[in-house]
């Protein structure tokens, strides 16, 4: 049927060229083709429309990479280690395909120390996870770098180990 | 002494509940040289909600200054005394008073400081206080004892802020000088740190850690109202008050590394005045208002500055030592108290400003607050078993320990004179 459509179109428009040349006094014939009618619904019981089935948020994996949210230091440093660059990688990742979330970069130390000086040795941390993350294509409008100091310690007790756990920079999802 | 029980989640006791663990004051060490004076029970004291010579008595012992005498006798304001007799017993001074109750309810509560040597009364104050103010009244007789015989101000009747930890609870609690009478003014699961008290005595700041990250709040203790003075984005801590009450220096991270800015108490106005790579944290205004100690790791570790209240230049202050932080002022302006690290060990140091000499006042200290005459520290302890707070005059001398048995008691802050 289209195929009939499209000639007859093509014919009548070979005509009308043909008579731009000479001025005629009737209108020219179009020759007019039957509308196709329309296709009758056929079976609407056996109708199957496809749906993209939904996917878990890598986020909320609890066994995923992003499950992992703490970038840890040691004594005295706010350099990201080796240990903590796949944290930041996969993170910078997600939020880099989810441009509408948001996080709070943490920085955290051990007890020892002031409590006004390790909120800024904290902050050091949070800032160096978020330039970390910046390089990697996360916005500045998806990360805030604060510091909780020495107050929220993961670990308690006054040993290497409880200090080790506590001297980091948590990730938390807005 | 009546004690209330301190109820968790109930909003409408927010404010001024009051808890039932008290901090015990013990005197290790006195001074040398003190003033012996005779203290007599007040005449009909026993119809008031407290013992006013008691209290009196405990406030005068505690500072270090006097070697407190019980006179042994009730002697009212208005006895005749024998005072050569007293001078014969070893005093200098004689406290006598007493207490009677009005129409309305208060207590009138009146006394005589005499000077056995002079022969002669010396002073003497009267005052109407409803009844559970009448510990107040007793510290302010305790403070005018001192005054008079030492020529500074007294303490006694100042009030003191400082945060309890229980693990779960973080809570900013107000208790007089002596540790009674604790209120909680601020309480939930977060921390709270840096509380900061406004120079008429009415309002504390503070940082809270609430929104997941530190934020200066401004409460009105007498009402419970908060407004919040910074949240900008990253850190804000650190608040400290002008002398004049109208401005507060904060620690701001919003540049990417921590500075020191001003900001009004209501929240507006920020004026950066620092400008480095380094930390730049701990504001404190000098007496006069013109400027801010601070304390800055520019040099590599921290040690304490000074610049204008306008910023610019900053001279170093402290040379000795890798790790100098906190520092304070006194409101004499005479002396400058700060934490050392030396040999791994917190320190508590003192100079003298005028001729740049050192003291070493007390180990194992963290977060110090002059009291408003400047002739004590309160700190932190830190470092084994639960934090507690303490006190040390400012020529090393006299010591006391503040304990409470329920929680970690740390972050102090010394009140000001009020009336």
């Amino acid at each position: 049927m289209r195929n009939f459509q499209k000639v007859a179109l093509i014919a009548s428009a070979v005509l009308l060229t043909a008579c731009s040349s000479t001025k005629l006094n009737d209108t020219p014939v179009v020759e007019k083709t039957p509308t196709p009618a329309p296709v009758a619904q056929a079976e609407p019981e056996r109708v199957v429309r496809p749906v993209e089935t939904g996917s878990v948020d890598p986020l909320n994996d609890p066994k995923g990479v992003l499950a992992n949210r703490s970038v840890y230091f040691d004594y005295d440093s706010f350099v990201v280690r080796e240990d903590g660059k796949p944290v930041v990688a996969n993170h910078s990742g997600y939020l880099t395909k989810n441009t509408g979330r948001k996080v709070l970069i943490q920085g955290n130390t051990d007890e020892r120390g002031g409590t006004e000086y390790n909120l800024a040795l904290g902050q050091k941390r949070a800032e160096a996870v978020r330039r970390a993350m910046a390089a990697l294509g996360v916005s500045d409008n998806q990360m805030e770098a604060v510091s909780l100091g020495e107050e929220k310690p993961k670990a308690t007790g006054s040993n290497e180990e409880a200090w080790a756990q506590n001297r980091r920079a948590d990730i938390v999802y807005q | 002494m009546k004690k209330l029980h301190y109820l968790l989640f109930s909003a409408t006791l927010l404010m001024g509940t009051a808890t039932n663990a008290q901090i015990k004051v013990e005197i290790a060490g006195v001074g040398s040289n003190q003033i012996p004076v005779a203290v007599a029970a007040f005449a009909d004291e026993g119809i008031a909600p407290a013992d006013v010579s008691d209290i009196i008595r405990a406030d005068l012992e505690r500072s270090g200054v006097f070697k407190v005498i019980d006179a042994g006798q009730v002697i009212g304001d208005s006895a005749s005394i024998d005072l050569a007799a007293f001078k014969a017993k070893g005093a200098d001074a004689l406290v006598v008073g007493s207490v009677s109750k009005q129409p309305d309810g208060r207590f009138a509560i009146r006394y005589k400081l005499h000077d056995t040597v002079k022969g002669a009364q010396i002073s003497q104050l009267g005052g109407e206080v409803q009844p559970q103010y009448t510990r107040l009244q007793a510290h302010r007789i305790a403070d005018d004892v001192y005054e008079k015989l030492t020529g500074v101000r007294g303490i006694f009747s100042t009030r003191i802020a400082y945060v309890k930890d229980t693990g779960k609870q973080h809570a900013l609690v107000v208790a007089d000088a002596d540790g009674e009478n604790e209120i909680v003014a601020a309480f939930g699961r977060e921390s709270i740190i840096s509380p900061a008290w406004s120079p008429d005595g009415t309002k504390v700041a503070y940082v809270s850690m609430e929104d997941r990250k530190p934020v200066v709040y401004l409460q009105d203790l007498r009402t419970g109202k908060r407004n919040v003075i910074s949240n900008v984005k990253g850190n804000n801590s650190a608040p400290a008050w002008s002398p004049d009450g109208n401005l507060l220096a904060v620690a701001l991270s919003k540049d990417g590394n921590t500075e020191i800015y001003t900001v009004r108490p209501d929240g507006s106005g920020h004026q950066r005045l620092t400008n480095n790579p380094a930390i730049d944290s701990e504001p404190q205004f000098s007496a006069d208002g013109q400027s801010i100690y601070f304390m800055s790791d520019r040099s590599g570790g921290p040690q304490i500055y000074k610049m204008s209240v306008s910023g610019g230049n900053a001279t170093r202050v402290t040379f000795n030592g890798n790790y100098n932080i906190s520092p304070r002022v006194s409101s004499d302006g005479k002396t400058l108290a700060w934490i050392s690290q030396r040999n791994g060990n917190f320190s508590l140091y003192a100079m003298d400003l005028a001729s740049g000499q050192e003291l070493r006042l007390a180990d194992g200290a963290t977060e110090p607050s002059f009291s408003p005459n400047g002739k004590y520290i309160m700190y932190a302890i830190k470092g084994g078993g639960r934090a507690s707070l303490a006190v040390v005059s400012v020529d090393g001398r006299v010591k006391q320990r503040l304990s409470t048995n329920a929680g970690n008691i740390r972050e102090p802050s010394w009140g000001p004179f009020m009336k």
